[in-house]
C-alpha cells in the first residue's frame, strides 16, 4: 500500500501529475485512476473541475506548498486575475447589446480560464512553468514553431478572416438594415471606452509592475550566475592560496593568474570561470577542463569520452559544473587520481566525475559552502539539467550530471 | 579463444626467479627506459622472460620463449603492435597479449584488440594494477581500462540507424544492454569488483560480459567498426 502525504507526482505525469499521485498513495495502477478521471470529466465535467482543484491544492513532489497556498499570498497575481473582470463586463455588455448569445455564454469560462491560468503560471515551480511553457507555446503560436515564419503569419490571417466572417454574419443575421447594425455597435463601443477610461490606469500600472518584476527576476538570475562564476574562479583561487601559504612562489603565481582573469572579466568582458575557452565540442571541452584541473591542482584526471556534439549554453553549464566537481575531487578527496567520463547520447549528455578518496557526509555539508549547491546543482537546474552526488565517508564520491540535448527531444 | 597453457610449460623453463604460478611475461616496447620501469614495477610478482624493441625481434623471441603474457606497445617501429600479433597468433594462439600505450589513437587501439590482444591499459597504470591486469590476461580474462571501454562504446554506438549492418550474425554486431551497462561503469572508473557490486552480479559474471564484448569486437563483420574508424580519421 502507498504511504506518505498526498502529493502530485513530478516524474510520472501526463498533465498535472494528479492521477499518478493518487495511484501512488493508494497503491493502485495510475492508468486506472486516469481512466476514472476521464470518465468523470465526460460525465458533466465534474472530473475536470475536481482535477483543477486538486492541481491547486496538492503540493508537487519535493515542494512544501501547494499552488493554492502560494496564490493566496500572491497579491499582485490576484490583482492581475481581477483585472480581467472589467474586460469580462465589457464583453458581456457587448454580447447583450448585440444579442450574441454565443459570446455571452463563452465569455465566463474563457475569462475564468485565463485568470486561473495567470494565477497558476505565476505560482507554480520553475519546472512546472517550463513544462507549461513547452506545452502551451505551440497553442499560442497556432501550432507553428517558435521562429517567425510565413506559415505562422498565414495561419494568423486565416484565423482572423474566419473570425471576421463569423462576426459579420452574426451581426447581419440579427440586424437586417445597416443602420440597425451600426447603432448598437456605437453604444457598445462607448461602453467599452468608459470601461477603459475607468480601469485603464490600473491596467497600465499592473503591466508596469509585471515588467519590473520580470526584470528583477532576470537580475536575480544574473546575480546567481555571477556568484557561481566568482565562486569558481576567485574563491577557488583564494582557497588555494591559503593552502599553499608556505610556498611563496606558488602564491605569487596563483595571484597573478587570478588578477589576469579578473582584469579580462572587468575590462574586456570575458567571463571568468568560463570553462574550456575555445573548445567547440563536448569532448574537446572535457579534455581541456581536465588539463586545466591537472595543471592547477597537480592531480591526474583520467578522461574517457564517448560520442561528441557541438557545445551550446546548457552544455557549457555542464562543463562548468563538471569542472567544479573535478576541482572538488582534486582538492578535497585526497584520491591520487580522478576519473572523468562524458557520454553524448542522442537525447542526453551525461558526465560522471568519480574519485576513490575520503568521501563525505552529504547531509553534514554546511549551507554556506556554495560549491555543490550553487556551482553544481543550481547551475544544472537553471539550464534544465540534473545533478546527483553519491558519496559517504570513506566511500569516495561520484557526481553525475545529466543534461537533455536541446532540439533533440 | 581460451586454449589452456600446457601444464608443463613453466617446468620446461627452470629459469624461474619468481615463485611458481607467477605468469611469464615478455615486454615489447621501443623505449628502453619504459621497459626498465615496467620491469621494476612488476617486481617479483611476475617472471620477465625477455624483451624486444622492434617487430622482427619481438616475433622471433616470443616464438622461441612462448611467454604466458606479452606486454605489447601499440606503437612500434616497422608495423606497430598489430604486426607482432598478426605474426605470432597464427603459430602460437596460446600466447596472450596485453596492449599498452600512451598515445591513444582509438582506431589503433581497436585495431590491436581486433588483431587478438586480450586487453588494453594505459601506461599511466600503477604497478599493482598492472600486475593484476597481467594475472587476469594470463588467466584468460579480458582487461578493459576505462579508456578502452570508452572506445568500444563509441565504436558500437557510432552506427547510424540507416547503416544497420547486414551481417550474417547480427548478435555480433551490437552490444547487449547489460554489456553496455558494464562498459559504461568501467568507463566511469569502476573496477570489476565495484561494477559487480553496483549491478548486484558476481565478479565472474562481469568477466563473462567483458569477454563477450571482446569476442564481439574481434569477430564482428567490421561494418560499423570500419565505419567508425573512417569517421574518426575524417574528423
Amino acid at each position: 500500500m502507498g504511504q506518505g502525504p498526498w502529493r502530485r507526482r513530478a516524474d510520472d505525469r501526463l498533465c498535472g501529475g494528479i492521477a499518478g499521485g493518487i495511484a501512488r498513495r493508494l497503491g493502485i495502477d495510475a492508468t486506472a485512476v486516469r481512466i476514472v478521471v476521464v470518465l468523470l470529466a465526460l460525465a458533466g465535467g465534474f472530473g475536470a473541475v475536481a482535477y483543477v482543484v486538486a492541481w491547486l491544492l496538492l503540493p508537487l513532489d519535493g515542494e512544501d506548498e501547494s499552488i493554492g497556498t502560494r496564490i493566496v499570498r500572491d497579491g499582485r497575481g490576484v490583482a492581475l486575475a481581477l483585472a480581467f473582470a472589467p474586460a469580462l463586463v465589457v464583453v458581456l455588455v457587448v454580447g447583450a447589446v448585440l444579442h450574441i448569445g454565443v459570446l455571452t455564454s463563452l465569455a465566463w469560462p474563457v475569462f475564468a480560464c485565463a485568470a486561473g491560468f495567470v494565477l497558476v503560471w505565476r505560482n507554480c515551480g520553475p519546472e512546472e512553468r517550463a513544462w507549461l511553457h513547452a506545452t502551451l507555446d505551440p497553442v499560442v503560436r497556432l501550432g507553428v514553431g517558435p521562429r517567425r515564419s510565413w506559415r505562422a503569419v498565414a495561419a494568423r490571417i486565416v484565423v482572423a478572416l474566419v473570425l471576421l466572417a463569423v462576426g459579420m454574419t452574426v451581426l447581419a443575421a440579427q440586424h437586417p438594415s445597416a443602420v440597425a447594425v451600426v447603432r448598437p455597435f456605437i453604444g457598445a463601443v462607448l461602453v467599452a471606452m468608459a470601461v477603459v477610461v475607468l480601469f485603464g490606469p490600473w491596467w497600465l500600472r499592473l503591466i508596469r509592475d509585471l515588467v519590473t518584476e520580470r526584470q528583477a527576476r532576470v537580475r536575480a538570475e544574473e546575480r546567481a550566475d555571477m556568484a557561481a562564476r566568482v565562486h569558481d574562479s576567485v574563491l577557488q583561487t583564494l582557497a588555494m592560496i591559503q593552502r599553499s601559504s608556505d610556498q611563496p612562489q606558488k602564491v605569487l603565481q596563483l595571484a597573478r593568474a587570478q588578477e589576469r582573469e579578473l582584469r579580462s572579466w572587468l575590462f574586456d568582458g570575458e567571463a571568468p570561470g568560463r570553462v574550456a575557452d575555445g573548445a567547440t565540442t563536448v569532448a574537446s571541452g572535457v579534455e581541456r577542463l581536465a588539463e586545466e584541473v591537472e595543471a592547477l591542482h597537480e592531480v591526474p584526471v583520467d578522461v574517457v569520452t564517448v560520442g561528441d556534439c557541438p557545445l551550446d549554453d546548457p552544455l557549457r553549464a555542464v562543463l562548468a559544473a563538471a569542472r567544479e566537481a573535478t576541482v572538488n575531487a582534486a582538492k578535497w578527496s585526497g584520491a591520487p587520481v580522478v576519473a572523468l567520463f562524458a557520454e553524448v547520447e542522442p537525447a542526453t549528455v551525461s558526465v560522471f566525475v568519480r574519485d576513490r578518496g575520503r568521501g563525505f557526509d552529504l547531509a553534514a555539508v554546511g549551507t554556506d559552502r556554495r560549491g555543490i549547491a550553487q556551482s553544481i546543482q543550481a547551475r544544472m537546474q537553471r539550464h534544465g539539467g540534473h545533478a546527483a552526488v553519491r558519496t559517504a565517508p570513506g566511500e569516495g564520491t561520484e557526481v553525475e550530471l545529466t543534461m537533455p540535448r536541446v532540439g533533440q527531444r | 579463444m581460451s586454449d589452456p597453457v600446457p601444464a608443463d610449460h613453466a617446468a620446461a623453463r627452470p629459469d624461474a626467479a619468481a615463485g611458481p604460478g607467477a605468469p611469464r611475461v615478455f615486454l615489447v616496447d621501443d623505449h628502453h627506459l619504459f621497459r626498465a620501469g615496467v620491469r621494476a614495477e612488476l617486481g617479483d610478482a611476475v617472471q620477465v622472460v625477455g624483451e624486444a624493441d622492434d617487430v622482427p625481434a619481438a616475433v622471433e623471441l616470443i616464438c622461441e620463449r612462448l611467454p604466458d603474457v606479452v606486454l605489447l606497445d601499440v606503437h612500434l617501429p616497422q608495423g606497430g603492435g598489430q604486426a607482432v600479433l598478426e605474426a605470432v597468433r597464427p603459430r602460437h594462439p596460446e600466447v596472450r597479449f596485453l596492449a599498452l600505450s600512451v598515445s591513444d589513437a582509438p582506431e589503433d587501439v581497436i585495431a590491436v584488440i581486433r588483431a587478438g590482444a586480450r586487453g588494453y591499459v594505459t601506461k599511466a597504470i600503477s604497478g599493482p594494477e598492472l600486475v593484476d591486469a597481467v594475472r587476469r590476461v594470463a588467466a584468460g580474462d579480458a582487461v578493459f581500462s576505462p579508456r578502452l571501454a570508452g572506445f568500444v562504446l563509441d565504436a558500437f554506438a557510432a552506427l547510424p540507424d540507416d547503416r544497420a549492418p547486414t551481417a550474417v550474425d547480427p548478435e555480433l554486431e551490437q552490444l547487449s544492454a547489460r554489456e553496455r551497462q558494464v562498459l559504461r561503469l568501467i568507463a566511469r572508473g569502476y573496477t570489476y569488483r565495484e561494477v559487480a557490486r553496483e549491478l548486484q552480479i558476481s565478479v565472474k559474471t562481469v568477466e563473462t560480459h567483458v569477454s563477450a564484448v571482446l569476442r564481439k569486437l574481434q569477430l564482428s563483420t567490421r561494418h560499423q567498426l570500419t565505419y567508425w574508424a573512417t569517421e574518426r580519421r575524417l574528423v
